[in-house]
């Protein structure tokens, strides 16, 4: 694709990812005030004119040439493979070398800032959490979840390189369960008609609207931020309750039946539910963000109310 | 007619039900009840006030009409935040239980206490989800301190395990304290008040805990009473014996909350011997087990 011809006093801003449902949103909000490049793989549509978008791979070397013509303000990394369908060894080498690489290229050619969407679901959900778990909370997700391995190590990887590097703005971002039109785990369980739950479990959660989701990236990319931060929604709410407002009725499955007979559904392709995230139903896996409050000055726009109703339909 | 509306209906009688049951005085202060909760009605630790609603008819019958509770000193527990320290025993919780209805139906005005659960709680599948909308937490230190700062009162049985799972030839001799309650007391400068829970030990008198069942089981203890587990798990029914609860003294502790075990044994051993004291107290006065 050809670049287009722009006033130059706007900053270069690399969001990898830009395909996505998220990356298009974070494109519509940020195209007036940076220079967007996008990188995906996928090919993308519905992006504003000004925004240039290379369709490759991040691992390709290709990609270190973006980064050579220098001036990049920040990077935005969303291009993080969530879809357990895939090819675990692919999946694995894309998230992990992908990363790795664009890590390499932001310290190689001197980009001030990098920002990683992470997830809040790291931490894992266990019996014995804290009601609120902080930034310091070890990262066990892949004890039970190994499926969230690969964002694991790439959380742990960025975090190294935030101490390798303190010339350079690291920021991770842990946001709990996103909810949007998105497609991604919380969102399309919340959107089934006759979504599972475990019977006799109704742990509380937290949800975040994509849109408030966006607004905290965009506070991150101010100079002199860093560090992790868990990005909590406006409120926590008991999983019935969120059910019961979007009018869903729920098929309670005994815990004893209900791991082989998700694992069945999945094997089978029914159902898009995985057997670990079932321990995302019986138990909290909620995050404290007072640190985004106090550091990055995030407040919630939505209310819960509004963040639940965005998946409705 | 519709399923919906079948349920409906049936809820507001449950609604209507439960609002007769309870005092006025515990309803007002049910509906007045400020947790921080949000527009569903929840905190966010999962307490859900208009749940007590449903728990506390029944609660008030098992406080009143089979316990018979009789509570001394109330009056020490105050507002703001304080760390509730009992004695643990009954094979059962229904101590715990006993104490937060105390809290609730003998004192004006009404105050909801928060007893630390064990880690594997949130296991138990209805126990899980029961326990929370009570306003019961799971006992981690950073819970306690989050609670605490709330003014939240919190009940502790230091005791664990080992007291509630103690045999009959042993009752009323408190086990060895946890330092954990200590700490968070230094840490937050939280007052200790004292409990002493008579009754208890009487309620499933243990002749032994057969551990290798228990272990075999998956469960803490494994108690042999003159009914469990003969009757089946309806063995472990509570006996309708009386409880009488003895709140002490508020205790006030200064102190690094970093110290070494040894030292924090030495003020953890002064509360556990003003529990100890007043369960003595309490047995002396008693003149009778079950009324």
């Amino acid at each position: 694709m050809k670049p287009r011809r722009r006033p130059p006093a706007k900053q270069k801003l690399v969001i990898t990812g830009i395909s996505g449902r998220m990356g298009r949103l974070l494109a519509r909000r940020l195209h007036k005030e940076y220079e967007i490049i996008g990188i995906d793989r996928r090919g993308s549509r519905y992006l504003p004119k000004n925004v240039t978008v290379y369709q490759m791979d991040i691992r390709r070397k290709a990609c270190e040439d973006i980064f050579r013509k220098g001036g990049i303000g920040a990077v935005i990394h969303l291009n993080i493979v969530h879809d357990l369908r895939k090819d675990a060894e692919e999946h694995h080498s894309f998230n992990v070398v992908g990363t790795h690489k664009l890590l390499d290229y932001c310290a190689k050619h001197n980009v001030p800032k990098f920002v990683l969407l992470s997830s809040a679901n790291v931490y894992g959900a266990s019996p014995n959490n804290n009601q609120f778990l902080n930034e310091e909370a070890p990262l066990l997700g892949a004890s039970t979840f190994s499926g969230i391995r690969d964002l694991i190590e790439v959380d742990i990887y960025t975090n190294s390189f935030f101490w390798r590097h303190p010339e350079i703005d690291t920021v991770i971002l842990r946001p709990v369960n996103i909810l949007g039109h998105l497609s991604n785990a919380p969102s399309n369980y919340l959107r089934l008609k006759n979504p599972p739950t475990i019977l006799g479990f109704d742990p509380m959660m937290q949800v975040i609207h994509v849109e408030d989701l966006i607004e905290a990236i965009v506070l991150s990319l101010k100079p002199g931020v860093r560090g992790v931060f868990n990005i909590a929604g406006p409120g926590a709410i008991a999983l019935s309750v969120l059910h019961k407002q979007l009018g869903r009725t729920k098929i309670p499955i005994p815990e004893l039946i209900a791991k082989p007979l998700v694992k069945l559904l999945w094997n089978l392709r029914v159902s898009a539910l995985t057997p670990a995230e079932l321990d995302f139903l019986k138990y909290v896996c909620m995050v404290d963000d007072r640190r985004a409050r106090e550091v990055l000055n995030y407040r919630p726009q939505k209310s819960l109310r509004e963040t639940i109703e965005v998946v409705r339909f | 007619m519709d399923k919906t509306v079948i349920l409906e209906r049936f809820s507001e009688l449950m609604e209507q039900l439960a609002s007769q049951a309870i005092d006025d005085q515990v309803l007002a202060w049910i509906e007045q009840l400020d947790r921080q909760q949000d527009e569903f009605g929840f905190d966010p630790f999962g307490f859900q006030p208009g749940f007590l609603k449903y728990v506390i008819p029944f609660g008030q019958w098992l406080y009143r009409s089979y316990f018979r509770t009789q509570v001394f000193g109330i009056e020490n527990l105050s507002d703001g935040p304080v760390l509730v320290v009992a004695n643990h025993s009954g094979q059962i919780p229904l101590d715990g239980f006993v104490i937060v209805g105390s809290a609730i139906l003998s004192r004006t005005p009404p105050r909801l206490l928060r007893s630390m659960v064990e880690k594997w709680v949130p296991d138990l599948p209805f126990v899980s989800f029961f326990l929370a909308r009570c306003g019961q937490v799971v006992g981690t230190p950073e819970n306690c301190v989050l609670l605490l700062s709330r003014g939240e009162g919190i009940l502790v049985f230091p005791e664990g395990v080992r007291g509630i799972s103690k045999t009959f030839d042993r009752r009323y001799q408190l086990e060895e304290f946890g330092l954990g309650f200590m700490r968070l007391a230094l840490e937050t400068g939280t007052p200790i008040v004292p409990l002493a829970v008579i009754g208890a030990e009487e309620q499933a008198p243990s002749f032994v805990n057969a551990r290798k069942l228990a272990r075999l089981v998956g469960a803490p203890s494994f108690p042999i009473t003159p009914t469990f587990p003969w009757l089946g798990l309806a063995g472990l029914f509570p006996y309708p014996v009386r409880y009488r609860l003895h709140y002490g003294t508020p205790m006030r502790f200064e102190g690094d909350p970093d110290d070494e075990d040894r030292v924090l044994k030495e003020k953890v051993e002064i509360v556990r011997q003003a529990v100890q004291d007043l369960v003595n107290q309490g047995l002396e006065k008693r003149r009778a087990i079950f009324w």
